[in-house]
């Protein structure tokens, strides 16, 4: 038997960024009890993702494995914690305001937050299927919690149901999984399964299909794939809309760096399941699109939009290689910004009282907050796909590496899908500037916060737009990490 | 070992129906518990076979177990505060929203 105890490699500044986040969550979590910690919550989280941000970044250039492999270090890493500690940050700023004016402001959803980025980060950073499994986990029993935070409102409880049930049965499938995949290669860790995919026995190869088709289902569930979707719209429509933000984005990041590593690295040699994430990206996006075009809701909308988004970004799993998968990255960096951006608007929309967030309520917009409006059409124009904004390279890398790869037609199904969009994403445009409404249109107050994550998105969304090369550049030199 | 996995599947098959089927929350729950525990049993079934190679699916079946219990809590609370809002358990009323 193996000697676990000397073969242990214990190196606690792998994990500082994650660390730095559990430090501070339970620092306000122990505030709680001295009840101070109303004032001082968000002020502690963001220091604390501060923090972590910068011991990511200064593991850039390390690339090494601890803690008997359970942990990786590389720039795949170290690009997606930085994704999750920024959206994180953006929805703690966003959340604090929205939270007050709907007077349900408790210092344990900091916490929360902050745990559930942990979660993400632990998940993003390991090639073993444990750890992976314990990241989805540490992230999703926050986000359950997070749901329902909204604790009066009947649509706020449902939507945690909801989400607690439907992320239960991913788990599930995703631990039937793993079981299989860890019968039939005798490991749990990635990169042995990588290198001892030939010596897998014929019948075990079964097991093998069989383990990876539901991990798929798993991870279907959580990055919203039709047809797993069915939970998406109704959870984010009920969550509290910083809530709503953060689950469109950081989770979604999270589901597609574990599947990068899972299909795209450790299981890149199964062939077959090319065709299945080909039909699924199909499904999801087509499904998304013509849905989202029959919604009075804005943020029911940019829920199916979210769906839609999954689907674009699936085209990269079925296309696989470095190039799809580099693109894939880019896009998911646009999109936390951008859909971060356009949540934002709506949840300081939402700020007025009695407010439902409905496509009516939008008109006159322009005319109170001219300059707001034009924030919420960039990020609109960027959803839908529109140059010089990041949303149209986003798109352009992907379908650029399909057509690459060989995949006319799903680019062209793609593509098609990108203009069924544009309608959608501009009625919101439309609605803002040129419809009337009776009487007078109460203005929301800005908060600084909330004009600093707008100002950071909206920033975002047109630099990254302008200097896509830049950052294609630092996602290719995240995926030439993996291997 | 055929007989660990069939039940691990048989197990799982349960559970599966059970969460599409019930309509009291706390039923879903259990089965939910009843899917996590098929795949415990395969990671056990697996070590025990594998044999030599360390203990890899025993360790996965107790974080397992934790997590499942972490769950459960969170679950039973989320299914409290349905109970005190809506006055039952039905998951099917628990539908405000439409598409």
């Amino acid at each position: 038997m193996t000697d676990y105890v000397s073969t242990l490699s214990i190196d606690i500044g792998l994990i500082g960024p994650e660390l730095a986040l559990l430090i501070a969550a339970a620092v306000i979590l122990l505030l709680i009890f001295t009840r101070k910690a109303d004032r001082f919550a968000t002020a502690i989280g963001l220091i604390g993702l501060v923090v972590s941000m910068v011991l990511t970044v200064r593991q850039w250039d390390v690339k090494v494995g601890g803690f008997s492999g359970m942990v990786t270090v590389d720039q795949f890493a170290v690009l997606f914690k930085l994704l999750f500690a920024v959206a994180s940050g953006l929805t703690l700023l966003l959340a604090e305001r929205y939270f007050h004016a709907k007077h349900i402001a408790r210092p344990e959803f900091t916490a929360l937050l902050l745990v559930s980025t942990m979660g993400m980060m632990v998940m993003a950073g390991t090639t073993d299927l444990i750890v992976i499994f314990l990241g989805l986990e540490i992230m999703s029993v926050p986000l359950y919690v997070m749901a329902g935070f909204n604790r009066r409102s009947l649509e706020s409880n449902e939507s945690g149901i909801k989400y607690f049930i439907m992320g239960a049965f991913a788990t599930g499938f995703l631990l039937m999984g793993i079981a299989l995949i860890y019968g039939a290669s005798e490991t749990t860790d990635l990169r042995r399964i990588v290198t001892d995919f030939s010596y897998i026995a014929t019948n075990a190869k079964l097991f093998l299909f069989t383990g990876a088709a539901l991990m798929m289902v798993g991870f279907g569930f959580k990055v919203g794939a039709v047809p797993f979707h069915s939970w998406i719209p109704d959870v984010y429509q009920g969550a509290p809309t910083p809530v709503t933000a953060f689950f469109s984005v950081a989770p979604k990041a999270a589901g597609f760096a574990a599947l990068l590593r899972i299909f795209a690295y450790g299981l890149k040699d199964l062939g077959a399941l090319s065709d299945v994430w080909w039909i699924l990206a199909v499904l999801t996006m087509t499904v998304g699109n013509i849905l989202a075009l029959r919604q009075e809701n804005v943020k029911r909308m940019l829920a199916y939009s979210s769906i839609a988004h999954a689907g674009y970004m699936l085209v990269a799993l079925a296309v696989g290689g470095a190039d799809a998968a580099s693109a894939v990255i880019f896009y998911l960096i646009g999109y936390t910004l951008f859909n971060l951006g356009g949540f934002t608007v709506v949840a300081l929309l939402e700020t007025r009282a009695g407010s439902r967030a409905d496509f009516s309520e939008m008109a006159g917009l322009s005319k109170a907050h001219p300059y707001l409006t034009a924030t919420l059409a960039l990020f609109m124009f960027s959803l839908s796909g529109f140059p010089p904004t990041v949303g149209f390279f986003g798109k352009f890398y992907l379908f650029s590496a399909a057509v690459k790869g060989g995949f006319i037609w799903l680019t062209v199904i793609g593509v098609m899908n990108s203009f069924v969009s544009v309608y959608y994403y501009l009625r919101v445009v439309k609605v803002s500037y040129f419809d009337q409404i009776e009487g007078r249109f109460v203005p929301a107050p800005l908060s600084a916060g909330v004009l600093f994550v707008l100002i950071v998105t909206a920033v975002g969304t047109l630099g990254f737009g302008l200097f896509p090369d830049n950052v294609l550049e630092i996602a290719r030199r995240a995926i030439q990490a993996f291997a | 070992m055929v007989y660990y996995l069939a039940l691990a599947a048989l197990l799982f098959a349960i559970g599966l129906f059970g969460v599409m089927t019930r309509r009291n929350a706390i039923g879903i729950l259990m089965s939910l518990e009843l899917m996590f525990n098929a795949a415990n049993i395969n990671f056990v079934a697996f070590n025990q076979y594998l044999g030599g190679n360390g203990m890899a699916g025993q360790l996965f079946a107790l974080f397992v177990v934790v997590v499942a219990a972490a769950e459960a809590t969170v679950g039973l609370a989320i299914v409290l505060l349905i109970y005190r809002n809506w006055r039952g358990v039905d998951a099917d009323n628990v539908s405000i929203m439409k598409w």
